[in-house]
């Protein structure tokens, strides 16, 4: 039975058409997967479906949800069918939460919404639901506050918001996006279970393509606000028809040539030398005369990394990955242990400003990590501010061309601002920015993990081109295990600040050794092999 | 829960009435909290005594002198600096002034003769009542304004508060003041034009003399809070968890009622916090418009006649009540939100 229909839905936000006929229909008890880069029409479509879309957006089409026309209902109706019998999970867990109302009461209030329980009764309803998706109130009770919660915790309360009415339809849009693999793993099982339980229709949101594949019954393709191709998944993974599709599904699976190895010479000192390195965050004091209390963010951590070597760091939100590149970096002391750049240890007050032309750093937030008043020219000599001998002039305008050249940028980009880029060429600039001093090691953390598939493929190459031009050394961040897989000779595993595991990439994906490293790799989504060539 | 723990139970008490929270409070870290704030308090006043003391102190003039007039021989400016105590160290001074302060003794004004904490407590029964008087009146007028303004961005609901405040803050207040006396008290003749009644003569007495001075005080006040609510409202109603609770089936009054306002208070606590201190001891325009005995007169005319002791122990008496309502303000913040309570 057809639950949801949607024919020639066209949206536009004042003259500025965003959605253009689309069409979908999502049927009782099955799981559809709109899926698309950023920008598709993706989430707007689901928050047309529930009529949650920004003031001033004008909606044509036929939207029917059962027998009943959406886009007529007046704003009553829609009160009672969101929640009650479409119930919706966003993308952003820590966010999505209101952070001065307990779990409970968040839960509760969905339940008294559209019911007439009972406050004692909803309180026995939302233990019994929190219970359901994960959370036991010996464990968790209604009392608590959602900072107390870790975010997959968090998508759990928003998911038994969602369902708390057994709805007949559920939409989750991006619900995993920003999770780790292993939770990612447990929320979507969660939602297949439900789904399966509940008898749900599931719209499922997603640009992860491995997660397409292993959840949905159908996929919805988009590109910029229209629907390229539907079918269903074992279809779609078979033979895609529109070119766009099987770009999208090719990058998915992208893996760059890197350049070989370079081999080992044992009578150079390493590149980068970790030794026993500690290093604590201060806890609060219990009370106020109470001994100062740490957690140990990164707990005696040794690797080295030769010249020409490509090294990856994986492990999940909170191991500690992030921490580290703050130590190796010079930006935080450590508690112990030593950090060796070129078999020089690094000062623990900061680097020198020799070190720190050695060593670049590129940073997951394209955006963000750019003054918005400066143009590009003065944002990637920026490292230049630490240099004593930083050339000048006609130098160092040709300097500034080459590299942006390098990255695939073009010189006149030099004298644009940031805001005038789109989210891949910022990565570039950061790229550019890191190359610009020459450094012999380059720290990416988690420096591809906020783009489209397609952007990132065009980044891991240009990666890979730098590596054949420079002989680039890096610390490849991520917790994205294809990526690291990709794009490293050797690989590390953290976990609780510890390194668990270390080896050679291809051997420790293939073999992995610690029950940590098993877990990881099994929770992580794969795309199926493809057949090439769209049909 | 340890016995040294008791004295925090009626700030547990009062959370669970705003929030409605059934969990046990956090104690030891809602004492911690409590505990810091406290400390802050403590070593504000402190560092405030020394500054107020020494500046007072640095600056040129002798209180003696000036009371004596020019023409005054040596000796007897030297006798009357006896009789102060101004012939004493400094540090003997702040301390039997401080000292003096925490037992209720302010000293004796040099110019009346008086003692300072009378005169402090009889300007006091106006100023405060004044303040409070305008600080209820600006919240009364600005928090349905902001909220009214914030639930209809950009109609013009909206432009008409935002107007009218760009007009409040624009406007000075002794302005408003003079208006409202030629409406009010000249031709409505339903207030007196100035003057204070006193507490003697009955409350309802009281309170008319110092309604038309609140108003003043509070139409400017209101108006900057209008637009901090608004302001803070609509941040908050673009939040992701406004969206889900609209995905729940709220309607938008329902979440702007149970889940923005809550969220958008704490920016507006506070500026109420800072006004308050402002409307206690800025109010000195006002009281000269309305011929009110308030404190900010009585500073004006201690710093005029260099009475030294005055203006430190008035000085004081305001920072003290400015550090205190801040500390209220970061307990009430506790109150609101539950993130500066810890974790379990």
């Amino acid at each position: 039975m057809t639950l949801l229909d949607i024919t020639n839905l066209s949206l536009s936000i004042g003259a500025f058409p965003i959605l253009r006929d689309v069409s979908l229909s999502v049927q009782t008890g099955e799981i559809l997967a709109i899926t698309g880069e950023s920008g598709s029409g993706k989430s707007l479509t689901a928050l047309a479906i529930l009529r949650l879309l920004p003031r001033c957006t004008q909606v044509t089409g036929h939207l029917h949800f059962e027998d009943q026309d959406l886009l007529a209902m007046s704003e009553a109706q829609m009160c009672d069918l969101r929640g009650g019998q479409i119930g919706m999970v966003f993308q952003e867990p820590m966010t999505a939460l209101n952070p001065v109302q307990t779990i409970g009461a968040q839960v509760m209030e969905t339940l008294q919404q559209h019911s007439t329980l009972s406050r004692a009764e909803a309180r026995e309803e939302a233990r019994r639901l929190l219970t359901r998706v994960g959370l036991p109130p010996d464990r968790f009770p209604l009392s608590r506050y959602p900072h107390e919660l870790s975010g997959g915790q968090r998508q759990r309360v928003v998911i038994a918001m969602a369902i708390a009415m057994r709805p007949k339809l559920l939409i989750a849009d991006e619900p995993t996006t920003a999770l780790d693999v292993t939770t990612q793993a447990q929320i979507l099982d969660l939602l297949r279970d439900l789904v399966h339980d509940y008898g749900m229709g599931m719209i499922i949101i997603t640009h992860d393509l491995a997660v397409v594949a292993d959840l949905a019954d159908r996929i919805v393709v988009m590109r910029k606000g229209e629907v390229v191709e539907t079918g269903s998944t074992p279809q779609l993974l078979a033979a895609r028809r529109h070119p766009y599709t099987e770009r999208l599904f090719a990058a998915s699976k992208h893996r760059p040539t890197l350049p070989a190895r370079p081999p080992a010479n044992p009578a150079q000192p390493p590149l980068l030398e970790l030794r026993n390195v500690v290093k604590d965050h201060p806890l609060p004091r219990r009370h106020l005369l109470a001994r100062a209390e740490h957690l140990r963010a990164v707990d005696h951590v040794s690797f080295t990394l030769h010249p020409g070597e490509r090294l990856g760091l994986v492990g999940e939100s909170g191991c500690g990955k992030s921490t580290l590149t703050r130590a190796i970096l010079g930006l935080e002391p450590c508690q112990g242990g030593e950090i060796l750049l070129h078999g020089t240890p690094i000062d623990p007050t900061g680097l020198t400003a020799q070190q720190r032309r050695k060593m670049q750093v590129v940073f997951q937030d394209p955006f963000g990590s750019f003054n918005p008043r400066h143009q590009v020219a003065r944002l990637i000599t920026e490292p230049f501010h630490s240099v004593t001998d930083a050339p000048v002039g006609q130098e160092r305008s040709d300097l500034v061309a080459e590299t942006l050249r390098a990255v695939g940028l073009t010189p006149e980009d030099a004298h644009r601002y940031i805001h005038q880029f789109s989210g891949g060429q910022r990565q570039r600039i950061a790229i550019a920015r890191a190359l610009i001093t020459r450094p012999d090691l380059i720290l990416f953390d988690e420096a591809v993990s906020a783009l489209d598939v397609s952007v990132r493929a065009q980044i891991l190459d240009l990666l890979a081109e730098l590596c054949t031009a420079y002989g680039l050394s890096y610390l490849f961040i991520s917790h994205d295990l294809h990526v690291v897989r990709s794009m490293t000779d050797r690989c590390l595993v953290m976990q609780s600040g510890r390194i668990v595991e270390q080896g050679l990439t291809e051997d420790l994906f293939a073999d992995p050794q610690h029950p940590y490293t098993q877990r990881l790799i099994a929770a992580a989504p794969v795309l199926p092999d493809l057949q090439t060539g769209a049909a | 829960m340890e016995p040294k723990q008791f004295w925090i139970l009626p700030l547990c008490g009062l959370r669970r009435l705003w929030t409605g929270s059934q969990r046990p409070p956090n104690l030891p870290v809602m004492g911690r909290y409590f505990a810091k704030r406290l400390l802050s308090l403590f070593v504000s006043l402190l560092v405030a005594s020394w500054v107020i003391f020494f500046v007072v102190e640095i600056a040129p003039g002798d209180p003696a002198s000036f009371m004596l007039g020019i023409n005054a021989q040596p000796d007897t400016i030297a006798a009357l600096r006896s009789e102060l105590g101004l012939d004493q160290s400094k540090l003997a001074r702040y301390i039997s002034w401080v000292g003096g302060m925490l037992t209720g003794d302010f000293g004796t004004s040099y110019t009346y003769r008086t003692p300072v904490a009378q005169m402090v407590a009889d300007r006091l029964w106006v100023s405060l009542p004044l303040a409070l008087f305008a600080l209820i009146l600006s919240t009364l007028i600005a928090l349905p304004a902001g909220i009214f303004a914030a639930s209809h961005p950009g109609k013009s609901g909206d432009i008409a508060v935002m107007s009218a405040t760009q007009l409040g803050i624009a406007v000075p207040n002794f302005w408003f003041a003079m208006m409202l006396v030629l409406i009010f008290a000249i031709n409505l003749r339903w207030f007196s034009a100035g003057g204070f009644a006193g507490w003697d003569a009955g409350a309802w007495a009281a309170l008319r003399s110092l309604t038309l001075p609140a108003i003043a005080l509070a139409l400017p006040q209101a108006a900057i809070l209008a637009r901090v609510m608004r302001s803070a409202l609509l941040d908050i109603l673009g939040e992701d968890f406004i969206r889900t609770a609209r995905a729940k089936g709220l309607s938008q009054r329902q979440v702007l009622w149970r889940h923005g306002l809550r969220n958008a208070l704490i920016p507006v606590l506070t500026i109420i916090g800072l006004q308050f201190s402002f409307l206690l001891a800025g109010a000195i325009i006002i009281e000269q418009v309305f011929y009110l005995p308030g404190l900010g007169r009585l500073v004006f005319q201690a710093i005029s006649a260099r009475d030294l002791i005055v203006v430190e122990s008035v000085v004081m008496l305001l920072v003290f009540a400015v550090i205190l309502v801040n500390f209220l303000v970061d307990l009430t913040y506790a109150l609101v939100d539950p993130r500066l309570r810890g974790t379990r």
